[in-house]
């Protein structure tokens, strides 16, 4: 198979590759750029671990083939904090313990942004709604939407 | 149609650990040159929190800062040998075990101190923020740091410590089948509130409240975070979760989370929970921990609220809506159990 090259930005970053015809934008990330914050889950677009926004907004990044990304801008929870301060998103999280075993708070984390870069004061339904696609099998969602929540009532700015 | 609320109730007592050669887990805890320690296990951290509990046991008891010290689990290859990350026996087993190293290390570190400020081990005490001086004269102190580097580069010391937990085997007896698995339990109640669709056939739950007595919670966040999570997964095992097939045979079982249903977080209740401290006297800082008891409740008590809400009593999970909706036909419509007042149990 021949290789295509593709160019993007990641978190702001300028990336360029190349990558395998048919390839998925998750393997791009994880194995030629090396960003392992987006996380393999089902494979199959079920489980969201794998979210990142691609031009704002959520994608499941196993089902989106890689070279539909170019010139996108791509943006992974890896990107979220600015040095060693935390996004607002990342505090919430920490102080409501909406973290357990880990395995999807980045895809969470992405599913929130995109919520909140677009609605700041979100209600709990739209929450609900925003992070419906993703599957947490340690917190029972709520310290998470209670995390969300909080974070949009403090009323910070929502940037990358 | 109707909707039918019920509401069902179940009490545990709950086995930490089992009687399994004894359940043994070991720990080493050693200092590194920069007054740091490293606590190995080879139990794994599931997310349950087990890596923040054991540090907090391990820098409680070498009395340094929490910061300060570093738990490496799971490694299996160069680990001390362990059970494992099952039968609710984290915190009270590998508590354990890591209390007994962390005692042997704080002898030499002790000990080595004293070596450097020239007195007795024996007169010597930790502030917990990373010093170590005489009783009743502060000023005659080192910091911890200072000992670990007097110890790996001067007194050719080794600040650590071995530590295992190992509960007597207990015989089973023939006549009776007798023994005593355990050293300790917890216990637990939770109410549920449900309402059932009669036809539909679909089981809401719309509340749950608990009472938890799981020794002395180490870490109160991470116990109540545990208790909200799992009561969330004895809801999904209660209701939604199977891998069995549902029609005609095992090929049309759930391969993937397309068809495994979990409820999602459009699906969760009220959950209000109280926790009940009563220090476990071989417990860990008396710390007997949630573990698998944070789901096992709810599974009953949604079943004894399905019952009380339309009168049907399904026995094998989960209570799909097929189920209950075969058991109001069975028995030619709901039943709900005629209580006084409000839906109680």
């Amino acid at each position: 198979m021949s290789k295509k090259p593709l160019q993007f930005t990641l978190n702001g970053a300028n990336k360029a590759v190349f990558v395998e015809d048919g390839q998925n934008l998750l393997d791009v990330l994880r194995r030629e750029v090396g960003d392992f914050a987006p996380k393999y889950g089902c494979g199959q677009g079920t489980c969201g671990s794998c979210t990142v926004l691609i031009d704002g907004k959520p994608h499941l990044s196993c089902l989106t083939l890689a070279e539909r990304s170019e010139g996108a801008s791509i943006e992974t929870a890896s990107g979220l904090a600015d040095g060693p301060d935390l996004h607002p998103l990342q505090d919430a999280f920490m102080e409501h313990f909406a973290a357990q075993c880990g395995y999807c708070t980045s895809g969470m984390l992405m599913a929130a942004k995109a919520l909140l870069d677009h609605t700041p004061t979100p209600t709990r339904e739209e929450v609900v709604e925003a992070i419906a696609g993703n599957v947490c099998r340690c917190t029972g969602y709520e310290p998470i939407i209670n995390a969300i929540l909080d974070a949009a009532a403090r009323g910070r700015r929502f940037s990358a | 149609m109707t909707k039918h609320r019920g509401r069902g109730v179940a009490s545990i007592n709950y086995p930490i650990g089992m009687n399994l050669g004894g359940d043994p887990s070991q720990a080493l805890v050693h200092s590194n040159p920069d007054g740091k320690f490293t606590v190995a296990l080879s139990s794994i951290d599931l997310g349950q929190g087990m890596k923040s509990v054991t540090r907090q046991i391990a820098a409680e008891t070498l009395g340094v800062p929490v910061e300060d010290v570093y738990v490496d689990t799971a490694d299996s290859d160069i680990g001390p040998h362990c059970m494992g990350s099952f039968a609710s026996r984290g915190t009270h087993r590998v508590g354990n075990a890591v209390i007994a190293a962390a005692k042997e290390a704080r002898g030499v570190l002790l000990d080595a101190a004293a070596e450097e400020l020239e007195v007795n081990a024996q007169d010597l005490e930790t502030d917990g923020k990373g010093n170590i001086h005489v009783r009743g004269a502060p000023q005659r102190s080192i910091t911890v740091r200072d000992v670990s580097i007097a110890a790996q580069f001067r007194q050719g010391r080794t600040i650590s410590g071995r530590g295992i937990f190992l509960i007597p085997l207990s015989d089973v007896n023939p006549e009776t089948g007798e023994m005593s698995p355990v050293s300790c339990y917890a216990h637990a109640c939770l109410v549920v509130d449900v309402e059932v669709d009669d036809e539909t056939g679909v089981v809401d739950v719309l509340q749950m409240n608990s009472a938890y007595e799981l020794g002395r919670a180490l870490n109160p966040k991470l116990v109540e975070q545990q208790l909200v999570g799992g009561a969330w997964m004895g809801m999904s095992h209660a209701l939604y979760e199977t891998t069995e097939p549902y029609y005609p045979d095992r090929a049309h079982a759930p391969n993937d989370f397309n068809d495994y249903v979990m409820p999602g977080p459009g699906d969760i209740a009220e959950h209000n929970i109280a926790v009940l401290e009563r220090p476990a006297p071989d417990g860990p800082f008396g710390g007997k921990g949630p573990g698998e008891m944070c789901a096992n409740p709810v599974l009953p008590a949604v079943a004894n609220a399905v019952f009380n809400a339309v009168g049907v009593r399904v026995d094998d999970l989960p209570i799909s809506p097929e189920k209950v909706l075969r058991g109001i036909k069975d028995q030619g419509g709901a039943r709900p159990m005629p209580t006084p007042g409000q839906a109680g149990a």
